[in-house]
This record gives C-alpha cells, sequence and structure tokens, in this order.
C-alpha cells in the first residue's frame, strides 16, 4: 500500500514552534513488526481523518522499558525511562496516545514516580473520547452484523481496569459482539506478557496462545479484534495453528474501524 | 469442691487464649522479618476494600457455588460466636445460660444459631464433597497432596463436629427445651434422648457443652499449624492489600538512584563510596527477608483455595508454575527461618533459601505477568509481586536470566528496541 499518511514528528512541529494535541507514542512493534506497522498506519489514516493534530517521537522514540522490567531488569527499565522522560519533558508533552497497552500501563503508571507525569490513553480510550466529541465516525460498514469476539489485553483490563472502550468501539461498528468464556476480569493471556513474547514458553502441554485460539474459536466469529500488538501476533499464530487463518482474521480495533470507513 | 468446674474451665481458657496468643505474636515476629512497607496513602480506600472484599466477601461470589457456601460458613462462624461469650461466663461463674433473662430475644438468637449451625452443617459437608469426591481440579494439584490435604479435611470434620455439639447440647438441656424459646431446631434432636434417665441426659449435656468449648479453643490453636489462619488475617491483609492499579508494578527507589547518578554529567565517575557509607541494596528478593512485610502476611492468609493457581494461564496449559505454590512455599520456608530463630535465638544461616530450594526458576520464567491471579484472590494476596522480585533478584544479581531474554535485554540497550533494529529506523513505517 502506498497510501499518504501525514505522520509529523515533534521535532518538526518543534521547528515550527507549535505543540501538538497529542503525542503518538508508536511503540517498538508498532514501529518495527510488520503486522503491527499496519496497526500504526491504520490508526494514523484515523487521526488524519479526524483531523487530530499529532505528532510521534521517531526516531527519538526507545522502547518504554517493559519487557526488560517484567523480565526482572529494573535497571535497564529505568534507563529507558529516564531518557524517554527526558526527551518527553524536553517537547513539553501533556498527552500521550498508544496502540501499545504496555507502554501504555508502562508510561501512565510506572513513569510518573520518575518524573514523567502524563495524560496517557490507550487508542481504543482517544478513538471513543473523539467518538464521544464527535470527530470520528465509527459506523458498521463492512463489520455490520458479523460475528465478532474481543480479546481483552491484560494490560488495559485487569491491569487498568478499562473493559468498556474497545467493546463501545465494537457496537458502534454495528457488530454481533460475542464474548469468550473468559472474558473482562476473568480473561486469559494471550501468553505474550512479562516479557514472554520474546522467549519460548517453558514446558508445559499447550501453547498459551493456542489454549486462547480455541476459546476465541469457540465463540465462531468472523474476525477476533485485538487492541495489542502481541495479543494480535498471538492469537494469528494461534488461528494459523489451528489452520483457521483463510476464515477467521485477527484484527485490532484499530484497523476495523479504519476498513469500515474505507480509508 | 463446687468450684471445680470453674477452676478447670479458667485454666482451660488461659491455657487455650495463651497458646494462641504465643503462636499470633511468633507470626507477628515472622512477618516483620521482611522489609517496612508504608501503606500511609489511601486509608479510605484501605478501609472501603476491608468493608467490601473481606467483610462483603465480595470477590468469592465470583465463583458463586463456593463462593454462596462459604457466606454461610462465613456468617454462621461470626453469629455463632456470640454463642461462646455466654458459654465463657457461664463457665467461669457457673452459672446457666446466663442471658436467658433477656427472654424472646434470647429465644431469637439462639434459634438463629440453631438454624446457622444446620446451614453451616450442610455447606461444610457440600465443600467436603467438592474436595473429596467430586475430584475439582484446584484440588488436586501437585502441592496439594499431603498436609494441605489433611488439612482442609480436619478444618471440616472440626466444623462438621463443633455444630454438631452445639445442637446436642442444646437438645439435651432439659430445662432449654421446656423453656421451649429457641429451640427451632433442637427440639427435633430431642426425641433422639428420650430414652435417657435425666442423670444421663444432663451428663451428655455437660459433656457437650465441655467438648464444644474445648474443641473451640483447640480449633483456635490449630489455626496456627493451618491454611485457616486466613480467618483472622484475610483483614489485615486486605487493608494492606494494592490500591493502585494491578499494572503498576514498584520501581526500585535503589535502582533509581543508582541509574540517576549513573545519568548525571557532574558525577565523579572513581569515586568512592563515603566512609561508613550504607551497603548498597540487594536487588530483588531471593529469600522471605527479602520479600516485603505484606508479602509475607500474604503467604500466611493464604488458605490455598487455589482459585489463582485455576486461572493462571501457564497453570492452565501445564507449566509448573502454581501461584498457590508460590504463597505455600513463601509460607513454608518462613516458617523454617522461624524455627531457626526460635532454636538459635537469631537467624543462623542454614544454607537454604526461598529461590531454588523452593521455588525453582522455571516457575518463575512461566509467568506472563498478566494479573489473573492477583484478580482470582478472594482477600487481595499478590503472588505476582514474590515473582517479579524473585525475577530481580535473577535478573539483577545473578544474570541468571533465559538467554533469549539476554539477548532481548542486549537489544534494548542497544538500540531501544526488543529486536535489533536501529532506533534511526523507528519512523521507517510512515512511508513503507
Amino acid at each position: 500500500m502506498s497510501e499518504i499518511i501525514k505522520v509529523p514528528t515533534m521535532a518538526e512541529y518543534m521547528a515550527q514552534g507549535k505543540n501538538p494535541e497529542v503525542l503518538f507514542w508508536v511503540g517498538c512493534a508498532g514501529s518495527f513488526d510488520d503486522r503491527a506497522k499496519k496497526i500504526s498506519k491504520a490508526f494514523a489514516r484515523l487521526l488524519n481523518n479526524a483531523g487530530v493534530d499529532f505528532a510521534v517521537l521517531g526516531a527519538e522514540e526507545g522502547c518504554t522499558g517493559d519487557p526488560a522490567k517484567r523480565a526482572g531488569n529494573e535497571f535497564l527499565f529505568q534507563m529507558q525511562a529516564m531518557m524517554n522522560i527526558q526527551v518527553l519533558n524536553g517537547y513539553e508533552v501533556k498527552k500521550i496516545v498508544t496502540t501499545c497497552p504496555h507502554c501504555f500501563n508502562t508510561l501512565k503508571n510506572e513513569y510518573p514516580e520518575l518524573g514523567g507525569t502524563y495524560e496517557v490513553m490507550h487508542h481504543t480510550q482517544f478513538l471513543k473520547s473523539l467518538l464521544n466529541e464527535g470527530r470520528l465516525k465509527v459506523e458498521g460498514g463492512k463489520f455490520k452484523g458479523k460475528r465478532i469476539t474481543f480479546h481483552d489485553p491484560c494490560y488495559l483490563g485487569r491491569a487498568n481496569g478499562e473493559y468498556e472502550a474497545p467493546r463501545e468501539l465494537l457496537r458502534k461498528l454495528e457488530v454481533e459482539l460475542v464474548e469468550m468464556k473468559r472474558c473482562k476480569s476473568r480473561g486469559l493471556c494471550c501468553g505474550a506478557g512479562g516479557a514472554q513474547m520474546f522467549k519460548e514458553p517453558e514446558k508445559g502441554n499447550k501453547d498459551i496462545n493456542v489454549e486462547r485460539t480455541e476459546e476465541a474459536l469457540e465463540a465462531k466469529p468472523e474476525v477476533i479484534a485485538a487492541g495489542c500488538p502481541f495479543c494480535n501476533t498471538m492469537m494469528t499464530d494461534g488461528v494459523k495453528n489451528k489452520e483457521k487463518e483463510d476464515s477467521i482474521a485477527v484484527m485490532d480495533i484499530a484497523e476495523m474501524i479504519a476498513t469500515a470507513q474505507d480509508l | 469442691m463446687q468450684y471445680i468446674p470453674n477452676i478447670l474451665f479458667l485454666i482451660a481458657l488461659a491455657l487455650g487464649v495463651g497458646y494462641f496468643t504465643k503462636n499470633i505474636r511468633k507470626i507477628i515476629r515472622n512477618i516483620k522479618l521482611g522489609q517496612k512497607v508504608d501503606a500511609s496513602h489511601d486509608k479510605a480506600q484501605r478501609w472501603r476494600n476491608v468493608v467490601r472484599i473481606a467483610l462483603g466477601q465480595s470477590k468469592m461470589v465470583v465463583r458463586p457455588v463456593s463462593g454462596l457456601l462459604h457466606i454461610v460458613v462465613y456468617v454462621g462462624f461470626i453469629i455463632i460466636n456470640i454463642e461462646v461469650l455466654e458459654i465463657i461466663i457461664d463457665g467461669l461463674f457457673g452459672t446457666h445460660r446466663i442471658f436467658s433473662s433477656m427472654g424472646a430475644f434470647y429465644g431469637f438468637l439462639i434459634g438463629t444459631f440453631e438454624v446457622l449451625a444446620v446451614l453451616v452443617f450442610v455447606a461444610v459437608v457440600v465443600f467436603w464433597f467438592r474436595r473429596n469426591i467430586q475430584r475439582i481440579k484446584r484440588f488436586l494439584s501437585p502441592e496439594m497432596k499431603g498436609w494441605p490435604k489433611n488439612d482442609g479435611n480436619f478444618i471440616l470434620y472440626f466444623e462438621m463436629v463443633l455444630m454438631t455439639l452445639f445442637l446436642v447440647m442444646n437438645a439435651t438441656d432439659t430445662p432449654f427445651q421446656e423453656m421451649n424459646n429457641g429451640n427451632v431446631i433442637s427440639q427435633y434432636i430431642a426425641p433422639l434422648f428420650s430414652g435417657l434417665s435425666e442423670g444421663v441426659l444432663h451428663m451428655v449435656e455437660r459433656s457437650a457443652w465441655w467438648l464444644h468449648i474445648l474443641g473451640i479453643l483447640v480449633f483456635l490453636n490449630y489455626l496456627y499449624f493451618s491454611k485457616h489462619l486466613h480467618i483472622i488475617l484475610a483483614f489485615p491483609n486486605v487493608y494492606f492489600g494494592r490500591t493502585n492499579p494491578k499494572g503498576q508494578f514498584k520501581n526500585l527507589a535503589s535502582v533509581t538512584k543508582e541509574v540517576k547518578l549513573m545519568m548525571d554529567p557532574s558525577a565523579d565517575p572513581f569515586a568512592a563510596p563515603a566512609d561508613g557509607a550504607e551497603a548498597p541494596a540487594k536487588f530483588g528478593a531471593s529469600d522471605v527477608m527479602d520479600l516485603s512485610t505484606t508479602q509475607l502476611l500474604n503467604a500466611y492468609t493464604c488458605t490455598e483455595c487455589g482459585r489463582c493457581t485455576s486461572e493462571c494461564p501457564a497453570n492452565q496449559t501445564g507449566k509448573k508454575l502454581s501461584p498457590r505454590k508460590v504463597m505455600m512455599d513463601t509460607r513454608d520456608r518462613l516458617e523454617e527461618v522461624g524455627k531457626n530463630i526460635d532454636a538459635n535465638g537469631e537467624f543462623k544461616a542454614d544454607g537454604k533459601q526461598l529461590l531454588g530450594d523452593y521455588i525453582s526458576t522455571e516457575e518463575l520464567w512461566a509467568c506472563t505477568t498478566c494479573n489473573a491471579c492477583v484478580e482470582a484472590c478472594p482477600v487481595s494476596i499478590d503472588p505476582l509481586s514474590i515473582i517479579m522480585d524473585m525475577r530481580q533478584y535473577l535478573v539483577m544479581e545473578q544474570s541468571a536470566a533465559p538467554s533469549e531474554l539476554n539477548v532481548t535485554m542486549t537489544n534494548i540497550e542497544n538500540n531501544a528496541a526488543p529486536w535489533p533494529f536501529n532506533q534511526m529506523d523507528r519512523a521507517n513505517w510512515i512511508n513503507e
């Protein structure tokens, strides 16, 4: 795809002596992972479409340190945090939106104590606020009436108590929202958290993402909706493991809204 | 001579309460081996949690069957214990049913106790069935073999016996039955004893009375050796539980100090520590003394219900990790350290520690930090925080992370992403 999306950097804004409404924290997955890049683009298109004045840090962004912290490397986490906080505070950033619940949690909860206090929103929360302000229109389009199940990311749901924003967006897409047996506060992890994304799982009798995908398949969805690039990867792998990739898509909610709008 | 029962009662009461107090002090001493925590913030929230989660059992009913049965036992336990007050007064002063002069209200109270006693008995039988016949998975985990399984059953037997004794005591109490005030259940049990002579009936009543109160005192002292401590510790444990979002893991202050120093351009890189400077803090936890007092209180509070383990994604997919086992191991090790102190006056190194001797690295590395265990615990125990503290020790003190994670961390260090991509390419996605 070679569509034009407008994604300015903070440095460009700074050069013009301006401050954007919100900083889009892209995250490592959103920047480098081929699948997650599509989510970044879809979200950027939605922001463009809604006329949101936003910027990214680009090369000045670095890992929030979440995987390092959850792996037990507090040292590396705090190094990353301090460096990012220097950059963010240097640009006088007030509000951050991110498509990654891990970045969201770390920026929101763990940075303030280290000197970085911002209003941090997950992209589903931000899209919901755009919707409420009338800046974003969400309607069914090609998802109208389709069976969709939503997989709660641990770091959005249990970790931060946000279960409704993604579901509200899905309802606006006029989908038939079917919940999995384990959902919301009892939702099952996709298996990627706690730095598991970056290592082989410990010995067991099943991979967690397969267990979760099997549960999702029980809901007989056409699309498994996700709100996290890592969940997205894990569920996509799970669907492939079950050889269902031709009939069931795993999509981020931002991608679904962008697709529905033909963006 | 007529005061002998009173004196015997006093001795039994003093022994029972005294031994219990001694052991509770030991628990407090052991908990204080942990690192101090500041719980002075969010007081209003803490009290709300105690009311809602501990008193109100709000998290128990997430699983309706065991939750509702537990509420029956819990309410029964608290209310029936009002009766213990009367028993103690009667026992000490040789009176008989001292409160019965309250008339109709007494009848109402005893009637309520009797109904609850039956309900508790039924609930406890169902619990026994669930543990022993129904083969519910969370009661069959490897860590539940042996003592933990027996412990669970002993508690249920205790409760069955105590409830039976309470009802028998009322049923065989001739004056109480004649009063016909509050014997809503026991009046149907009384006919079972109708063949007995007055003297034998009185002996049965006295025996039931004595066994009931002695049973309560024994049960009280059993708590210390059992998982059943939660009936007391659940309340302080919920009070000290977390009040911030579950995703917020604590930032180590000792690390902040070092990182700030490292990033300070004016810091002297060759500076030697000042004379008498504090030794650098140990990062993370390898033994119970490195954990916080809250985490140690958590360990004593755990009643091994296994809701955490049954919600754990790692455990459900056959990994070795069980959050319940993490809590049981922590308590076992803490008690071992406590016994060491009892024997030696102070802790003498015993060549053992929580990490490795109790909790393996395989268990620690299986955790996805998803917080399902924390969410599931009905009394706000946080097994995840212990797992994290031990991972910190492994990584920062021993450099013992799994090799793939070392690669990930090196990537983050070198190019600010967990994968080997150049930081300068972070915005390339925009134009791809």
